[in-house]
């Protein structure tokens, strides 16, 4: 750093100091530093404002300008997302399952560029049998079935029938019912387990199931569309799951992200989770050509995360952790507050606002923080 | 506070003023007659006869000290049928409620022990009238036991995990102590919540063990029949023997699970005693029939004395047990009514008209219940509320008062030596000439009228330390506000100006913080009525304080509508004598016109340049992309427009200015641009008129042309589908392919129509100048109206609703074409077809239905961001901290910037290089 503004370290946020570092011509920047110094005091936050409440007014307040739209598609080859006040709703309340869950695969270089991003991309697509068997033929004689796979599939996939039959014989819903093997034409052949007589019906019951078995890829992933970003190719998904496209090899995990925030907690902990919601309810804002600072959000994303793990702003998250009775009771659900409030014997030290308004008291934010020092001794005052 | 039988609320006050003064030897009962404030004046005057005393000044300062109790701790516990019995004033025996006179029954739930709903009677417990006595509560001995209906799951939970015969937990005598240090640990690391958990954890295994480790006595299941009727194994419990196994649980146990003994112990889940709330929480009407009506509690109070009464006589009578069974579950549906009327399982007390009672936890519950209408949502006295008018004259940080509404508001001023003589001119006047003074308050409280008749009683008596409160005059601060106030912005201090006419009137240019238009708006006006309050509404809440909005650190309010439009037209062309300049900048309100220059013609530029403060350089471009120059105050080049002037994030200028000039004088530079503009206006005339969207001949063709061929292109895309040599595109079927191309194909025909618009407009006329400057509409709006309104889309794509595999019925089925899938091809100007109309009319109502559906969902979502949210605060060492104190930022948005005190949320260190 410069030899004129280490003076100012401390004083500075660390982002001006940068910025006047990388802008600055050298002659002037103690100038610069001493001006910049004299807004950025101007600018500071004052103690006791209720930075709280300014940040869900100036969440709450567009989003009454914002549409329902729950889809968008954002250019001609892309995903449907959620979108608008769903997404939001969906981001704030820390729901477990979204609606559209997606993931934007980055891959590394040679992959990136081009290479090979169909096997890729099929790679992490869930293959199910039903996909790759062309054709299913009921034997009736035998009662088995011959599914008829296509190769070409296969090969892009990496499988050999021989690898098949092993994968498709371990599924769970279908190891009790059948048995797989592979014929000679490098087909697969199902046929019915048990010893006990089964007729017909049991044979279509195992097509069915047969078709829906995972054969391989990734789980939860339903679709794949590779697209060129800027000047590299990225796999986007439809339903995510990160844990397993990180070991992947072809995978950069540095840049390949999720927008469940919850699959993000898991495996990169909270710190990520945070800076995911801001980024993910920044981007709606942003869609939806609303101007709202990223320090608003960013508080919003602290209050979820404090904790350790992600609280919805519901009562069954944030507001429960309150410590104050009567403010959860003014929440939601107040008698059950209430009731298990006297069970405990808590007490509320009125520490935050709704109390106090409840009261008529002063409340401890803005004009109300402040207190006399000084102990003013009885019976002196007249 | 009478909320809840078992809840107690044990209130720890402390006084936070260092002294009480002692009242001078006054009866109790003087005292008592403070802030009756609706009685009659006949009353008044003997109220006066009897305190003749002179008000001394040692009398006046010890009446008026003002006592003030700070709560500082409240604590939540189950009341005990000991401590019901003490915080008692009556034990109520009868279901009677009045005499034959119509006086209370003692002993009767309207016993006037209880308080009074009556007045003129006095009460008998604290002696006090109607609104004096706050009301005392009174009790019920039951005959039998009955369960606390919202204990239930915790009798249950209780009962299976303790002993059925010693009642101690079911955990080893071993395990015991480690199981306490696990929970204190826990609560040590991860607080109270976490130890409840833990318990509820731990509690669910014990409902296991077939056999006490203490006693080691057989444990059997225990069910319940939901609402409130417990089994072990096929034997019916009796609450009595519930209750007897509860005392049985040590106090130690009692805490493992959970409970604070010393605020609940088990037994008193269930209630021997039932506490009666004062009768003045549950006030009787007076119909005018001059029947008398009951409260809903009333009612449901009487039917549980009532059916106790008749359990008492039977036990006595020693009636057989399935009577006295019967009348027990009685005794019980009623108790578990009168605490909830919403159980799942009980059909719920009606009135004799059908309708369910509203019992205790209805009155708690919900929006319309007591916590959150009545405790943190208040009503205030000194508002008002009317239509709102615009009035470009006013100041900005100006509200115009209606004179009728200014004889009714009225301000408090405390008399003393100075201001006594120009005070009593305020009473002279009385009520009904302004500016006059409605009411004084004597120190000790007690307001009286002024009207004709005590007008000179009021002269005689004012002296210093009584309060006159005045009417509302020009200059007194006031908070205006317009609901939804969905940020601080929605309510502003305003200064009070009293006008004809009766409606409210502001600046039109503070409709954006407010979202106010004059469709038939009303707005509330509050006056704040102590020194305190007005002192932080005029410097934290004015109008100027509040110019940069906290969620994006720019200017929410500028110039709008006309003036924009006034300035665009200045500035741009206009030219005029001297004189004319003159009178034009008069009716703003300059006075000195030095800055003028001295020539026979001025332009408009010149005009506009004497608004600004003589200093002021800037750089910045107008909307057509054109540079806008400022030096030494003076516009040189360039056209205001909305990026100069417009409020809501535009308004570059004003940004400057704000920066250079502070807040007070950027508000006054704006009212009088705002002004200029319209005085511009006024003068010139200014009409939108239907040839505006006239558009010649040629341009009209080029439409059609761009039109024809998109239409063109479209079939051509349809027949390329149904030939099947469409591409589709990666990861998306034919069939959207082709709906997404002929939808971008489509809206840029319009655009290009757009651009044809624009380009043969004729610039001269009013509506093409609103949406160059930005003062209202488009040339989108502009194109729509003369050429084509364009495609509808609904839901992102072309219309699909309707018929199966059409939208109406006058087209062939899977007819893809443009027309038949909601383009509409005319303008506005030009009329619709029908088909067109319908589709337009579609998107329309969607659209309705979207905000409709929408404002519900994004007020909870605010609702519940609010209470999530509102306490955090900056702390002095600048972390943001919750309630508890817990960090929740070691600096509020990583940098300690304040949004509203800075441009954008930014520091521009660029812009600072640039000037050092």
């Amino acid at each position: 750093m410069h030899e004129a503004l280490k003076p100012y370290v401390g004083k500075l946020p660390r982002s001006i100091l940068e910025e006047i570092e990388e802008k600055c011509p050298a002659s002037k920047i103690k100038k610069v530093a001493e001006k910049a110094l004299e807004e950025y005091n101007t600018a500071m936050i004052a103690p006791g404002e209720a930075v709280g409440l300014i940040s869900a007014e100036s969440i709450g307040e567009p989003g009454t300008q914002m549409t329902l739209d729950t889809f968008h598609f954002a250019g001609v080859a892309e995903m449907n997302v959620t979108m608008g006040l769903p997404r939001i709703i969906e981001i704030l309340d820390g729901r477990k399952t979204l609606a559209t869950p997606m993931m934007e695969i980055f891959l590394k270089s040679p992959y990136n560029k081009g290479k090979d991003i169909r096997k890729c991309a099929l790679l992490v697509k869930e293959t199910t049998l039903g996909e790759i068997v062309t054709e299913f033929v009921i034997d009736i004689v035998d009662l088995k079935i011959e599914a008829k796979l296509d190769a070409e599939k296969m090969a892009l996939l990496g499988l050999t029938p021989a690898r098949l039959a092993k994968a498709v014989s371990k599924a769970k819903t279908l190891s009790k019912e059948a048995s797989v093997k592979e014929n000679k034409e490098g087909n697969l052949v199902l046929k019915l387990k048990g010893k006990e007589e089964k007729g017909l019906n049991d044979l279509y019951k195992l097509k069915e199931t047969a078709r829906d078995v995972y054969v391989c890829g990734i789980k939860g992933v339903t679709q794949v569309l590779p697209v060129k970003r800027k000047d590299e190719f990225i796999i986007i998904t439809a339903g995510s799951n990160l844990k397993k496209v990180l070991d992947l090899d072809f995978v950069d995990p540095n840049r390949t992200m999720s927008n469940d925030i919850y699959e993000i907690t898991e495996n990169f902990g909270i710190e990520a989770a945070r800076q995911a919601i801001i980024e993910e309810v920044f981007k709606v804002i942003e869609a939806q050509g609303l101007n709202v600072d990223i320090r608003h959000i960013m508080l919003v994303a602290d209050t979820m995360c404090v904790s350790g793990a992600i609280k919805g702003i519901t009562r069954y998250g944030v507001v429960s952790e309150k410590a104050s009775v009567l403010a959860r009771a003014s929440f939601e659900t107040p008698i059950k507050h209430v009731i298990n409030a006297a069970l405990a014997g808590e007490v509320d030290k009125l520490n935050s606002v709704v109390e106090n308004v409840m009261l008529n008291q002063a409340v401890p934010v803005g004009t109300g923080l402040p207190g006399l020092v000084t102990k003013v001794k009885k019976g002196k005052l007249k | 506070m009478a909320k809840k039988k078992k809840e107690e609320e044990k209130v720890e006050e402390a006084e936070k003023t260092p002294e009480e003064f002692p009242v001078e030897t006054e009866p109790a009962e003087d005292i008592a007659e403070e802030s009756a404030d609706t009685e009659a004046p006949g009353e008044d005057a003997v109220a006066e006869e009897k305190e003749r005393k002179p008000m001394t000044r040692e009398r006046i300062e010890a009446i008026q000290h003002p006592v003030f109790k700070q709560v500082e701790s409240i604590v939540f516990g189950i009341l005990s049928p000991k401590m019901i019995k003490k915080m008692a004033s009556a034990k109520i025996v009868t279901p009677e409620l009045y005499d034959k006179e119509g006086y209370p029954v003692d002993g009767g739930l309207m016993d006037v022990r209880l308080g009074v709903i009556d007045p003129g009677l006095r009460c008998k417990t604290c002696g006090c009238k109607l609104k004096e006595c706050i009301g005392h509560f009174g009790y019920i001995e039951l005959a039998r036991p009955v369960f606390h209906i919202k204990f239930i799951p915790i009798i249950h939970n209780l009962l299976r995990c303790t002993c059925r015969d010693c009642g101690r937990l079911l955990i080893p005598k071993n395990k015991m102590s480690s199981f306490k240090k696990h929970l204190d640990e826990v609560e040590a690391t991860e607080g109270y919540e976490a130890r409840q958990e833990e318990i509820k954890k731990s509690i669910a295994k014990l409902k296991t063990v077939k056999k006490c480790p203490h006693c080691r006595a057989n444990q059997q299941k225990i069910a319940i029949d939901k609402p409130s009727t417990f089994f072990e194994g096929d034997k019916k419990l009796s609450p009595i023997e519930i209750r007897s196994r509860l005392e049985k649980v040590p106090d130690d146990d009692a805490v493992l699970y959970g409970l604070n003994p010393a605020f609940a112990r088990p037994e008193w889940m269930v209630v021997t005693v039932l506490a009666i709330p004062p009768v003045t929480i549950r006030p009787s009407i007076t119909l005018e029939s001059g029947e008398r009506s009951e409260d809903d509690l009333t009612h449901k109070l009487g039917d549980i004395v009532r059916i106790n009464q008749r359990l008492f006589e039977n036990i006595n009578a020693g009636a057989p047990e399935i009577i006295i069974e019967d009348l027990w579950d009685l005794l019980q549906y009623h108790v578990t009514t009168f605490l909830d009327n919403t159980v799942a399982q009980l059909p719920p007390a009606r009135h004799r008209s059908g309708q369910p009672l509203k019992t205790i936890t209805q009155r708690i519950k919900s929006k319309e219940g007591r916590i959150r209408h009545n405790l943190a949502g208040k009503r205030t006295n000194f508002c008002s509320r009317t239509v709102i008018s615009p009035d470009p004259m006013l100041g900005l940080n100006e509200v115009g008062v209606p004179a009728v509404v200014a004889r009714k508001l009225t301000v408090p001023e405390t008399v003393n030596e100075w201001n006594m003589a120009y005070l009593k001119k305020f009473v002279e006047r009385g009520p009904g000439v302004y500016p006059g003074a409605n009411y004084i308050i004597r120190p000790d409280g007690k307001r009286k009228k002024i009207t004709e008749e005590t007008k000179e009683a009021a002269l005689e008596e004012l002296q210093p330390g009584y309060v006159v409160e005045r009417h509302l005059m020009d200059g007194d601060i006031s908070i205006f506000n317009r609901q939804p106030s969905l940020h601080r912005m929605s309510m502003m201090c305003h200064k009070v100006k009293v006008l004809p006419y009766k409606t409210l009137r502001i600046n039109p240019a503070v409709c954006a913080p407010y979202n106010a238009d004059f469709d038939g708006d009303e707005m509330n006006l509050h006056i704040p009525q102590t020194e305190e309050s007005r002192a932080e509404a005029e410097i934290l809440m004015q109008v100027q304080t509040q110019l940069i909005s906290p969620r994006y650190g720019l200017s929410v309010m500028g110039c709008l509508h006309d003036g924009i439009s006034g300035n665009f037209l200045l500035t741009r062309d206009v030219e005029m004598p001297r004189e004319n300049a003159v009178a034009l900048l008069c009716h703003v309100g300059i006075e000195d016109f030095s800055r003028l220059p001295n020539k026979k013609v001025v332009t408009g530029r010149e005009i506009f340049s004497v608004l600004l403060p003589s200093d002021f350089n800037f750089r910045g471009k107008s909307r057509n992309g054109k540079d806008v120059i400022i030096e030494n105050g003076k516009l040189i080049e360039g056209v205001m427009d909305k990026t100069s002037l417009g409020g809501e994030g535009a308004g570059f200028l004003l940004r400057s200015l704000h920066k250079k000039y502070g807040p007070a004088r950027t508000v006054d530079i704006l009212h009088n641009i705002l002004k200029l503009g319209i005085e511009t206006l006024l003068i010139t005339g200014f009409t939108a008129k239907l040839s505006d969207l006239d558009i010649p001949k040629e341009a009209d063709d080029l439409i059609n042309d761009t039109l024809n061929k998109a239409e063109e292109e479209a079939h051509q895309m349809i027949k390329a589908y149904e030939e099947g040599t469409l591409e589709a595109f990666p990861g998306r079927s034919v069939e959207e392919t082709l709906e997404l191309r002929i939808l971008e194909l489509l809206n840029k025909a319009r655009t290009k129509c757009m651009n044809i618009v624009k380009e043969y407009a004729d610039k001269t006329t009013n509506t093409i100048a609103m949406a160059e400057s930005g003062a209202r509409g488009s040339y989108l709006n502009i194109s729509q109206m003369s050429a084509c309104a364009g495609q509808q889309a609904l839901h992102g794509s072309r219309i699909r609703k309707g018929y199966s595999g059409r939208t109406l019925s006058c087209f062939k089925k899977g007819d893809l074409s443009p027309e038949a899938r909601g383009f509409v091809r005319h303008g506005f100007k030009h009329g619709l077809n029908p088909k067109e109309f319908f589709f337009h009319a579609i998107v329309g109502r969607d659209s309705l239905m979207d905000t409709a559906l929408r404002t519900p969902k994004s007020g909870y979502l605010y609702r519940r961001l609010a209470n999530a949210m509102q306490d955090l605060r900056v702390e002095y060492d600048r972390s943001v901290r919750d309630a508890n104190y817990r960090i929740i930022q070691f600096e509020y948005g990583e940098d300690g910037i304040d949004v509203s005190r800075s441009e954008n949320g930014k520091i521009d260190v660029q812009k600072i290089i640039d000037s050092v």
